[in-house]
C-alpha cells in the first residue's frame, strides 16, 4: 500500500476574538489509517473538525484533501469531495426515521431531480428503490437491522451514535471524522464501538480521523496519535511514543492526567 | 454496502472547481455595487443640481434626529428583550401603539379643558405616564401569553405567536377605538419655533430630542447602576450561569419587558406629537423601523440601539433628497420607507451583527 | 433527557383546588365576553338572527361563553359530587356575567362612546336584554350567566346516552342557523327540497319550529351514530391494513367531490366564497413548501402573489398601461415565470439569513415591493395607486369563465396541481433535503446538500403557486390595485398553514376553509377576521402546535413522543416499585 497523505493541513489557524483555538496546525492523515487527535478539554479538537469541514473556514493556512484545496469552500463541497463527520453531541435529524436519516446522507449520490419526482419518471422511481435498498444495507452494516422505521430520537444512545456514523458513511466518504464516538459509553460499549470503527476502516477502506478526550480509549486502535494542547500540536507518533512524551504528560497533568493516562 | 473503491472522487475535484464563484456571489456583489451607486451617484447628482438650500438640509437633519430619537426609544425594547430572551418581540411596535392610542384620549381631554396649554409639563408627564402604563400592561400580557410558555424551547413558536399577537392587538384596538385616524392635539406652545443663527427650528424637535435623550440616560443609569440592571446584564450574558448565582430570571425578564414598554410608551407619545395622528396601525411601521435600528446598532446592544435609532432617523430623513432625488426619481418622499426597509434587509443580509459589531447575532444569522 | 418542543408547550399547571379553578375559568371567560362586547363583536353579531325573533348570533355567542365556563369547570371532574359541580358552574357563570355586566353599568353612568366606539345604545339594549331598567337588565344577565354556567356543568355530568344526543341536537341546530346562507340556496334550488327549506327557514333566518326540527334531527342522528359506530369500527378494525387505507381514501375522495360540487348547487355567493378559499388554498400550498417543508419562514410571500397579478394585468388588460393583449392562458405561464424569477431573486440575498431574522428580512423585501408598486416613480409602468383596469376573463375552449363558480374550478384545479406537486416532492430526494435543512441546516450542508439549490427551489416553487394564484386573482377582480397586496395577505396564508398543520396538505385545505371560508360566510365578521386570525395563531401554537390536521410525519412524531413518555413513565414506576 502506498503511503500518501489523504488529508494535509498546513499551518491551519483559527481565532475566536482574542483566543487562538487552533494555532498553525500541521496534520498529515495517511490513507487507510486510524489517526487520533487527543488533548485535554478546550484543546481545540472540535475546532479542527469544524475547520476541515469549513463550518468556520480557517483564518490562515491551507487544507489539502486528495490533492485539492478544500479550505474556504462550503461544507457541502467538502462533503462532495469525500470528507464527512459525526458530532460530539449527536446531531441526527431527530424527527426523521433511521432510514430517512441514511437517505439524507445519500443525497449527493442520488441522481433524481425534483422534476423527475413530480412526473414520477421511471428512472426516478428506480433510483428511489435502489436508494432504499442501499440504505437498508447501511443499516445492516451499522447494526440497526430492522430499526429503519424508528424515529431517530427514540433510538438508544449507542444506536444513535452508530446511526450518525451510518449517515456519514452514506455519503461514501474517503475520510471520516469521528468526534468522540465513545463519549458517554461504558467500557464494553466503548470496545464495541472501537471494533466497529476498525471494521469501517477495514471493510470500507475509509480513512478515519478520530477525536478523543482520553488517550486510554484510542491507544488500542490508533495507528497514529496527535496531541493537541491549547490549539498547538505538542506531540505526534504511535501510542507508545506519545505516551512517553514528557510534554504530553505535562499537558495532561493538573488537568485530567489521572483519568487520561490510567 | 460497497467498498470505497468506486467512491473515489473524480479528479475534477480540484482547486478551481471547489472554489468556483457562484451566481449567488455575483448577485450579492451586484447588490452591493448597486446600493453604492445609488448612494454615491445620487449624492453627487443632488449636490450638483443644488435643489436644496442649507436651511433645508438642516431641516432634514433635525427632523431625522427627532424621529431618530423616537426610533431609538422603541428600539431599546427590541434590543433588551433580544438580549435576554433571544427572540424578536414582533408585537413591540403594536405595544407602542396601545400606549399612544390610549394616551390620545387623555391628551384630547386635557387639550379641550385647556390644561394642556396652561400646564404643559404636568400634562405631558401625565400623558406619558398613562402611555407607559398601558404599554407595560400590554407587554406583560403578551409576555405571559406568547413568550413564557415557550421560554425553554428553541423554535419559531414564540415568533409566530408574536405575529399573531401583533394582529390581535391591532384589531382589538381597532374594535375598541374605531378605524379612523385620530388627530393628536396640537397645543399653542408646541406650534412655535425658535431661531438659531437665523434658522427656524420648530420647538417640537428639541422637545422630542431632549425627552428621548433624558429617557435613554435614565435607562442607561438603571441598567448600569442598579442591582436589577446588573441582573439583566448577567442574564443577557448567560442565563444558566445567572440562575446559578441566584438571579431570578423570571423577575429579570418581566423587568426587561417593563423597561422596554416604558421607553416605547414615551417614544409612542413623542411620535404622535410629531406626526399629530394615531390609528390602530400606527405602531407597525415605526415598529419595523425601530427593529431595523436595533439591528443596525447590533441587536442586544443597548447603546447600539440608541445610535442605530438616530442613524436610521437621519438616513431616512435625508435619504430621499440626498440619494433618490439625485438619480432623478420623481416624488422621492414616497420612497422614504423604502430606505428604511432596504437598510434593514441589507444589514440582515450583509452585516447581521450590526454596524457596531455585537457578536450576539452571529449565531442567529 | 431533553424536553421536547411539543411537550414543553403543552405543560399546563394542574390546579387541584376545584373552586379556585372554577372561578379562574369564570373570570377568564368573563373577561373574554367583556372584550367581545368592548371591541364590538357582540353588537355586530346581534344584527344577525339565528332563530327569527328568538335568538341572535350575539346572544348565542354570549350564551356559548357562559355555557363553556360550566363545561370547562366541570370537565376535569374535580368535585366530589355532581351537585357541587353544577353549583360551581353556576357560580363561575355568575362571576363571568358580573364581569360582563360592568359594561352596561358603566355605560349608564358615563358616556364612554367618545372613547369606545362600540359602546353605542344598541349594545346597551343588547346587554340589558331590552329591559326597561338597568337593574332588571343586569339581573337577567346574572341569571343567564348562572343558569348557563350550571347548564354547561350539568351537560358534562349527564350520562353519555343523554349527553350525546343533546350535544348533537344543539350542534345541528346551531349549524343550521349559522350556515343558513350556505344551506338555503341548495335547498331552495330544487323543487323536491323546497318544502324542507320552507319548513326550516324564512328569508331572514331560521324559524323556531325549524330550530326544534333540526335539534330533533341532530339528536336522532347522534343516537343512530352511537348505535352503529362501535360495530362499524369493529368491522373496519378487522379489515386488512390495505383495504382500511383504501376505505380512508374513498372517504376523502367522497368528501372532496362533495366539496367540489357544492358551489355548483349553492349559487354565486357561495361560489365567490369558495373561489377565495381555493385561491388561498393554492397560495397555502405554495407557502407550505417554504415554511412547512423547508422551514423557511417567509413573510414577504405576498410579493409573489402581486407579481403574478401584475404580470397578468400588464399582459392582458385593456388599459393604457398594458404591454400586450394576450389571453389569460397565454399570460398565465409568463406570470408564473415572473413570480418564480422574483422568488429566486428574493431567495438569493437571504440565503444565509436564518430563523426569526429570515422572517423579518423577507417581510422587509415584501414591503419594499409594495412601496415601489405604490410609488409615483413606478407609476408609468405599474399605474401606482390608480390600479390597472379591464382585465379580461379566461376562455376555456369557448367557455368564458365569467362566474365565480367557474373560476372556483380553475382555482381548485390549480390547487390540485399544487397539492400533487407538493405531495410528490415530500418523499423525494428534494423533500428529504428540505426536511433536513429544516431540522439542522449545518448538518444538512455537511452531508453534501447544496443549500443554495435547495433553498432557491423552495422559494421558486412556492412563488410559482403564489404567482398562479395572483394571476387568477387578477382575472377574478378584473382590476388590481396595490392595496390588495399588503402584508396581511402573507399573514393570512401563514395563519391558515399554522391552523391547518404545518407541512400537511389536507391541513392547508382545512385551514383555508376555516380561516377564509368561515369569515366570508359570516359576513358580519368583516374586519374582525384579522383579530380572529391573530387569536387563532396564538391559540393553535399554544394548544395544538401540530395543527388541526397534522401531517403524517408530525403524527408519527407525536406518537413517538407519547411512546417515549409511556416508556419513561413505566421506567419510573418500576424504579418506584423497587424503592
Amino acid at each position: 500500500m502506498t503511503v500518501k497523505a489523504l488529508l494535509k493541513t498546513e499551518q491551519m489557524t483559527k481565532r475566536f476574538g482574542g483566543l487562538t483555538a487552533v494555532d498553525k496546525l500541521d496534520l498529515d492523515i495517511e490513507e487507510h489509517r486510524i489517526h487520533s487527535v487527543i488533548g485535554p478539554n478546550g484543546a481545540g479538537k472540535t475546532t479542527v473538525f469544524n475547520c476541515i469541514m469549513n463550518f468556520y473556514p480557517p483564518d490562515a493556512g491551507r487544507v489539502w484533501f486528495n490533492g485539492a484545496r478544500v479550505d474556504g469552500v462550503t461544507p457541502d463541497r467538502v462533503a462532495s469531495a469525500g470528507i464527512n463527520r459525526t458530532y460530539q453531541n449527536i446531531r441526527l435529524f431527530r424527527n426523521l426515521t433511521a432510514l430517512e436519516n441514511i437517505l439524507v446522507g445519500m443525497h449527493i449520490h442520488l441522481k433524481s431531480t425534483w422534476l423527475g419526482a413530480v412526473l414520477a419518471l421511471p428512472s426516478t422511481r428506480r433510483d428511489e428503490v435502489e436508494a432504499q435498498d442501499e440504505a437498508v444495507r447501511i443499516l445492516d452494516f451499522i447494526g440497526l437491522k430492522g430499526r429503519g422505521d424508528v424515529v431517530s430520537r427514540n433510538l438508544a444512545y449507542g444506536e444513535q451514535r452508530r446511526l450518525e456514523i451510518g449517515r456519514a458513511l452514506a455519503t461514501k466518504p474517503r475520510l471520516l471524522l469521528l468526534d468522540e464516538p465513545m463519549a458517554g459509553m461504558n467500557p464494553r460499549e466503548s470496545r464495541n464501538m472501537m471494533d466497529f470503527v476498525r471494521r469501517v476502516r477495514d471493510q470500507l477502506g475509509v480513512t478515519i480521523l478520530l477525536i478523543e478526550h482520553s488517550m486510554r480509549v484510542v491507544m488500542g486502535i490508533s495507528d497514529r496519535i496527535s496531541v493537541l494542547d491549547h490549539g498547538i500540536k505538542i506531540a505526534e507518533g504511535t501510542a507508545a511514543e506519545v505516551q512517553s512524551d514528557p510534554r504530553v504528560i505535562e499537558a495532561y497533568l493538573g488537568t485530567t492526567a489521572q483519568t487520561a493516562l490510567k | 454496502m460497497t467498498a470505497s473503491a468506486d467512491t473515489t472522487p473524480s479528479p475534477s475535484a480540484t482547486f478551481s472547481s471547489l472554489h468556483k464563484i457562484t451566481f449567488v456571489d455575483i448577485i450579492l456583489w451586484g447588490l452591493r455595487i448597486a446600493m453604492l451607486a445609488v448612494v454615491v451617484g445620487g449624492t453627487i447628482g443632488t449636490l450638483i443640481k443644488g435643489t436644496y438650500s442649507t436651511a433645508q438640509w438642516l431641516d432634514f437633519f433635525l427632523f431625522g434626529l427627532t424621529i431618530g430619537g423616537v426610533y431609538a426609544l422603541i428600539a431599546l425594547g427590541y434590543t433588551m428583550v433580544y438580549g435576554i430572551l433571544r427572540l424578536i418581540n414582533f408585537a413591540h411596535g403594536d405595544i407602542t401603539m396601545t400606549g399612544a392610542f390610549s394616551a390620545f384620549f387623555l391628551a384630547r381631554s386635557l387639550h379641550r379643558a385647556g390644561i394642556l396649554d396652561s400646564y404643559p409639563i404636568l400634562s405631558m408627564t401625565a400623558i406619558m405616564l398613562l402611555s407607559m402604563t398601558v404599554c407595560t400592561a400590554t407587554a406583560l400580557i403578551v409576555e405571559r401569553i406568547c413568550y413564557r410558555p415557550f421560554r425553554h424551547v428553541a423554535s419559531l413558536a414564540p415568533l409566530i405567536c408574536a405575529i399573531g399577537a401583533s394582529f390581535a392587538i391591532q384589531h382589538t384596538f381597532r374594535g375598541m377605538f374605531g378605524n379612523n385616524v385620530r388627530s393628536y392635539p396640537d397645543p399653542e406652545w408646541m406650534k412655535g419655533a425658535f431661531d438659531i443663527f437665523g434658522y427656524d427650528i420648530p420647538i417640537i424637535q428639541p422637545i422630542v430630542i431632549f425627552t428621548a435623550l433624558a429617557a435613554m440616560l435614565f435607562l442607561y443609569v438603571i441598567v448600569q447602576k442598579t442591582k436589577m440592571g446588573m441582573a439583566m446584564r448577567a442574564v443577557s450574558e448567560d442565563r444558566d450561569a445567572a440562575a446559578l448565582m441566584g438571579i431570578d430570571s423570571n423577575r429579570v425578564i418581566i423587568f426587561t419587558f417593563v423597561l422596554g414598554a416604558c421607553m416605547a410608551g414615551i417614544g409612542g407619545v413623542l411620535y404622535c406629537f410629531v406626526y399629530k395622528q394615531i390609528y390602530f396601525y400606527s405602531g407597525f411601521i415605526p415598529g419595523i423601523k425601530a427593529f431595523s435600528a436595533a439591528v443596525l446598532g447590533g441587536i442586544g446592544n443597548i447603546p447600539g440601539a440608541m445610535i442605530g435609532g438616530f442613524f436610521l432617523g437621519i438616513v431616512e430623513s435625508m435619504g430621499p433628497a440626498l440619494f433618490l432625488d439625485g438619480i432623478g426619481i420623481p416624488a422621492p418622499y414616497q420612497l422614504r420607507d423604502l430606505i428604511a426597509f432596504t437598510l434593514l434587509v441589507m444589514v440582515l443580509v450583509f452585516r447581521p451583527q450590526g454596524l457596531l459589531g455585537e457578536t450576539l447575532a452571529k449565531k442567529r444569522a | 433527557m431533553s424536553f421536547d418542543i411539543v411537550a414543553a408547550s403543552r405543560v399546563e399547571t394542574e390546579d387541584a383546588r376545584p373552586w379556585r379553578h372554577a372561578f379562574q375559568v369564570g373570570a377568564q371567560l368573563g373577561l373574554a365576553g367583556f372584550m367581545l362586547a368592548l371591541v364590538g363583536i357582540l353588537g355586530m353579531f346581534n344584527n344577525r338572527p339565528i332563530i327569527v325573533g328568538v335568538l341572535t348570533l350575539g346572544y348565542a355567542t354570549l350564551g356559548l361563553v357562559y355555557a363553556s365556563i360550566g363545561i370547562v369547570a366541570a370537565r376535569r371532574h374535580l368535585f366530589a359530587s355532581a351537585g357541587q359541580t353544577v353549583l360551581a358552574g353556576a357560580a363561575a357563570g355568575l362571576l363571568a356575567a358580573a364581569i360582563v355586566a360592568i359594561l352596561p353599568l358603566a355605560m349608564s353612568l358615563i358616556n364612554l362612546r367618545t372613547i369606545f366606539v362600540a359602546l353605542d345604545p344598541p349594545l346597551f339594549k343588547f346587554l340589558t336584554f331590552s329591559r326597561p331598567t338597568l337593574l332588571e337588565g343586569i339581573t337577567v344577565m346574572l341569571l343567564l350567566g348562572a343558569g348557563l354556567g350550571a347548564a354547561g356543568a350539568l351537560l358534562v355530568e349527564l350520562p353519555g346516552w343523554l349527553r350525546r344526543p343533546l350535544t348533537g341536537g344543539l350542534v345541528a341546530s346551531g349549524m343550521a342557523g349559522l350556515f343558513q346562507e350556505l344551506i338555503r340556496p341548495v335547498l331552495a334550488n330544487s323543487s323536491t327540497t323546497k318544502p324542507l327549506h320552507d319548513l326550516i327557514y324564512t328569508y331572514t333566518g331560521m324559524k323556531p319550529g325549524g330550530a326544534v326540527l333540526m335539534f330533533v334531527l341532530g339528536a336522532i342522528a347522534t343516537v343512530l351514530y352511537t348505535m352503529v359506530q362501535p360495530r362499524m369500527k369493529a368491522r373496519i378494525d378487522e379489515m386488512p391494513a390495505g383495504s382500511r387505507r383504501s376505505l380512508r381514501g374513498i372517504g376523502l375522495a367522497v368528501a372532496f367531490v362533495l366539496f367540489a360540487l357544492f358551489p355548483l348547487y349553492a349559487g354565486n355567493f357561495v361560489g365567490q366564497v369558495f373561489l377565495l378559499v381555493g385561491l388561498f388554498m393554492l397560495m397555502g400550498m405554495g407557502l407550505n413548501i417554504e415554511v412547512g417543508l423547508a422551514g423557511l419562514l417567509d413573510l414577504g410571500f405576498v410579493a409573489f402573489y402581486a407579481t403574478g397579478a401584475y404580470t397578468t394585468a400588464l399582459l392582458t388588460a385593456n388599459d393604457a398601461h398594458a404591454l400586450a393583449q394576450l389571453t389569460w392562458w397565454e399570460a398565465m405561464p409568463i406570470a408564473v415565470l415572473a413570480s418564480v424569477i422574483l422568488g429566486v431573486l428574493f431567495g438569493v440575498p437571504v440565503l444565509k439569513v436564518r430563523g426569526d431574522y429570515l422572517a423579518v428580512a423577507t417581510m422587509g423585501l415584501g414591503e419594499i415591493v409594495r412601496v415601489i408598486v405604490l410609488s409615483d416613480a413606478a407609476a408609468p409602468l405599474l399605474a401606482g395607486a390608480k390600479g390597472i383596469l379591464s382585465i379580461p376573463r379566461p376562455n376555456f375552449f369557448g367557455l368564458e369563465l365569467n362566474t365565480p363558480v367557474l373560476l372556483f374550478y380553475l382555482a381548485l384545479a390549480s390547487s390540485l396541481v399544487a397539492a400533487y406537486v407538493a405531495w410528490r416532492l415530500e418523499d423525494s430526494r428534494l423533500g428529504r433535503a428540505w426536511t433536513a435543512i429544516r431540522d439542522d441546516e449545518d448538518v444538512a450542508q455537511a452531508l453534501g446538500i447544496n443549500l443554495i439549490n435547495v433553498k432557491l427551489l423552495a422559494y421558486g416553487l412556492g412563488a410559482a403557486f403564489a404567482g398562479l394564484a395572483g394571476s387568477i386573482f387578477a382575472t377574478m377582480l378584473g382590476s388590481i390595485y396595490p392595496h390588495s397586496f399588503q402584508l396581511i395577505i402573507s399573514i393570512n396564508i401563514l395563519a391558515l398553514i399554522i391552523v391547518g398543520g404545518m407541512g400537511s396538505l389536507p391541513g392547508v385545505a382545512l385551514g383555508s376553509l376555516v380561516l377564509i371560508g368561515l369569515p366570508e360566510m359570516l359576513r358580519e365578521f368583516g374586519e374582525y377576521r384579522y383579530l380572529f386570525y391573530g387569536l387563532a395563531i396564538i391559540a393553535v401554537m399554544r394548544l395544538k402546535p401540530e395543527g388541526l390536521w397534522p401531517s403524517a410525519a408530525k403524527r408519527r412524531e407525536i406518537r413517538a413522543e407519547q411512546q417515549l413518555k409511556q416508556e419513561v413513565d413505566a421506567e419510573l414506576q418500576r424504579e418506584g416499585a423497587k424503592a
